[in-house]
């Protein structure tokens, strides 16, 4: 393997500090004082976008209808520009000259922050539909939240990003109902979409100590105040779409020290990452 | 070109036309436009349904050899583009069914033929997609080879197909832009990426060349299709301007063309060039190229796995009649 400073390297302060004292690089803006919550932060905003736009990439060209193919390109289309801005915030808050796609390609498995359930494989287009239901209902409260953020940055980008994301939920839960209340294969695929990702769902809203210093800083809503809002549409959603709620069963990544959002992934990510970092990883230094 | 050996139907000739063909050839010798409802020589239907429906086909299968790299993209600038340049491919397949649609043929009857083989699809794509780089010379070369022929086809007859072709063109000339934006880059690149756009070159000039298919100056099928407006030039028409026009781009890129037989003939004003290996051309389309088997196959798949998903929202607009239409 070829050496990969930008994400391997853990002492990246230090070096950009050796490379200014030689006159190798421009001095780097300091980072903004005491935050690195907020860019840890930011990269769970970004990483859920990045890794979710990646995942429906992946159907372009294999939709199951052209206008399919159409939208769903559309979508992952709408999620790499919004991580273009999250990571691209991330970065100049960490102020370590590190740009978006530094963050994109040159991280490893351990140092993204996305949750498990956006990283899950796409599975047939219902659970890919059903994934992007379950994503979209946290992710509209989410921004919906962040137009009041009192860091201007987030509550431009959420601004922004929130119009986006409103149609999104508009088309993933009217398919989840049009699904769940169509033939008796496509609800029983439905079902079993929403049994199999379920349990992925509870790290959207379990709070740690970053979460509570955003909170405390009025920058991001707390995610456990999210979950009222959410309960009610996917109860709208499913009741709609004569789907049964899978009720309360275990959560992933809600309790110990696992969860993406701390790094700790499913073995998928890794796959994820070897396929979308390959050219950075292959040829260290290049422009494309 | 997107369309390859299309067969065409009917008669130029005007000795031998019914009253209703003279008048027909008349209005499209006017430079009139013929519109979906009006009366047209069943060979004209035909023959424009094949065209249509084989550059629909070139579209959705053109999808996948760029998107063989969309997940492989090297940035987020480069991945955003890329996926928004197949999504206009897949835009310009809906254009161009629903052309094919005004002239008495189901966006299902034509996939229904792709499927079974009986419907064509451009040679080019059953090419692979080997490095980056292929990136930038499919846009640059095979979207630059397409536009030649498309341009000339915003003009043609069939007013549908005429104003597809309008919106299609639109957006080809800036997806031939961004093939070439790529090649800049990887030609000031490392010499590794100078390599591999090169190695694209190397790869995709033939069969570019081959896209406008054979010569068919003396084609019967060609001269009918000309006197209907819907082929606009003659095959080596086309391929002579593609030739002129991509020459001095490659050489600006410091690529070398992989024709040592290629050199400008003052007194014609155009290069002269090798032609491709037409025995190889014939073999990709009878199926044997190095990707037709994947590139059907994941037309079909995509079709087959997707057959639940169709039906199931079809279900839902029935019992929900006076709903929304389901997605076909």
């Amino acid at each position: 393997m070829p050496s990969l400073p930008d994400m391997t390297t853990p002492n990246l302060a230090a070096l950009a500090g050796d490379a200014t004292a030689q006159g190798g690089h421009p001095a780097v803006p300091a980072p903004d004082a005491g935050q690195p919550e907020f860019t840890e932060w930011l990269q769970r905003v970004g990483d859920n976008c990045l890794i979710l736009g990646h995942r429906l990439s992946e159907w372009c060209g294999h939709g199951p209808a052209l206008e399919e193919d159409i939208a769903i390109a559309n979508q992952s289309l709408d999620l790499i520009g919004q991580c273009q801005l999250w990571l691209g915030l991330a970065a100049e808050v960490e102020g370590r000259g590190r740009s978006a796609d530094d963050l994109a390609y040159l991280r490893d498995v351990l140092a993204f922050r996305n949750v498990v359930l956006v990283e899950r494989p796409n599975g047939d287009f219902g659970q890919t539909l059903m994934r992007q239901f379950l994503f979209d209902a946290f992710h509209l409260e989410l921004l919906r939240g962040l137009e009041s953020s009192t860091d201007a940055r987030v509550a431009d980008i959420a601004s922004k990003a929130v119009k986006e994301v409103a149609y999104h939920l508009e088309r993933s839960a009217d398919l989840v109902i049009r699904l769940g209340d169509g033939t008796a294969d496509s609800h029983a695929r439905m079902q079993k979409a929403l049994d199999l990702l379920f349990p992925y769902t509870g790290e959207m809203f379990a709070d740690d100590a970053t979460d509570r210093a955003m909170a405390n800083a009025g920058i991001a809503p707390l995610p456990s105040t999210l979950k009222p809002a959410w309960d009610a549409v996917v109860a709208e959603v499913l009741t709609a779409a004569s789907l049964t709620h899978p009720g309360e069963v275990w959560q992933h990544g809600t309790t110990g020290t696992g969860g993406g959002k701390r790094g700790i992934h499913s073995e998928h990510l890794g796959y994820l990452l070897a396929e979308m970092q390959f050219l950075q990883r292959a040829y260290p230094g290049a422009t494309w | 070109m997107y369309a390859q050996l299309v067969k065409s139907e009917g008669t130029a000739n005007r000795d031998e036309m019914t009253p209703e063909e003279v008048a027909f050839q008349d209005r499209i010798d006017r430079n009139e436009k013929i519109e979906p409802k009006e009366w047209m020589p069943d060979g004209y239907r035909k023959t424009l349904i094949r065209q249509i429906g084989q550059h629909a086909h070139s579209e959705i299968v053109g999808q996948l050899p760029e998107g063989n790299w969309i997940t492989r993209a090297p940035t987020l600038e480069r991945k955003a583009i890329l996926l928004a340049k197949v999504q206009d491919e897949a835009g310009h397949g809906l254009y161009l069914y629903s052309a094919a649609e005004t002239l008495g043929v189901s966006r299902d009857e034509l996939l229904e033929a792709l499927h079974a083989g009986k419907m064509k699809y451009s040679s080019i794509f059953n090419y692979p997609t080997l490095t980056w780089a292929d990136m930038g010379a499919v846009g640059w070369l095979v979207d630059g080879a397409a536009i030649m022929n498309q341009v000339p086809l915003q003009r043609t007859s069939y007013g549908p197909y005429s104003r597809a072709m309008i919106r299609i063109c639109k957006e080809e000339s800036f997806h031939q832009r961004q093939g070439y934006d790529i090649m800049m880059k990887m030609c000031a690149g490392t010499p590794e990426q100078k390599a591999m756009a090169q190695d694209a070159l190397n790869r995709f000039w033939y069969p570019a060349l081959m896209m406008f298919g054979p010569s068919d100056k003396d084609s019967v099928h060609s001269a009918q299709s000309m006197a209907w407006r819907i082929k606009m030039n003659t095959n080596d028409e086309l391929r002579q301007k593609f030739v002129d026009q991509t020459v001095p781009q490659a050489k600006f890129l410091g690529l070398t063309v992989p024709d040592p037989d290629l050199q400008w003939n003052e007194e014609k004003g155009g290069h002269d060039f090798s032609e491709p290996d037409w025995s190889e051309f014939y073999a990709v389309l009878a199926g044997n190229g190095p990707c037709n088997a994947e590139r059907l196959g994941a037309r079909v798949k995509a079709w087959d796995d997707g057959a639940w998903f169709r039906e199931g929202l079809m279900a839902h607009a029935a019992k929900h009649s006076g709903g929304r239409v389901a997605a076909e």
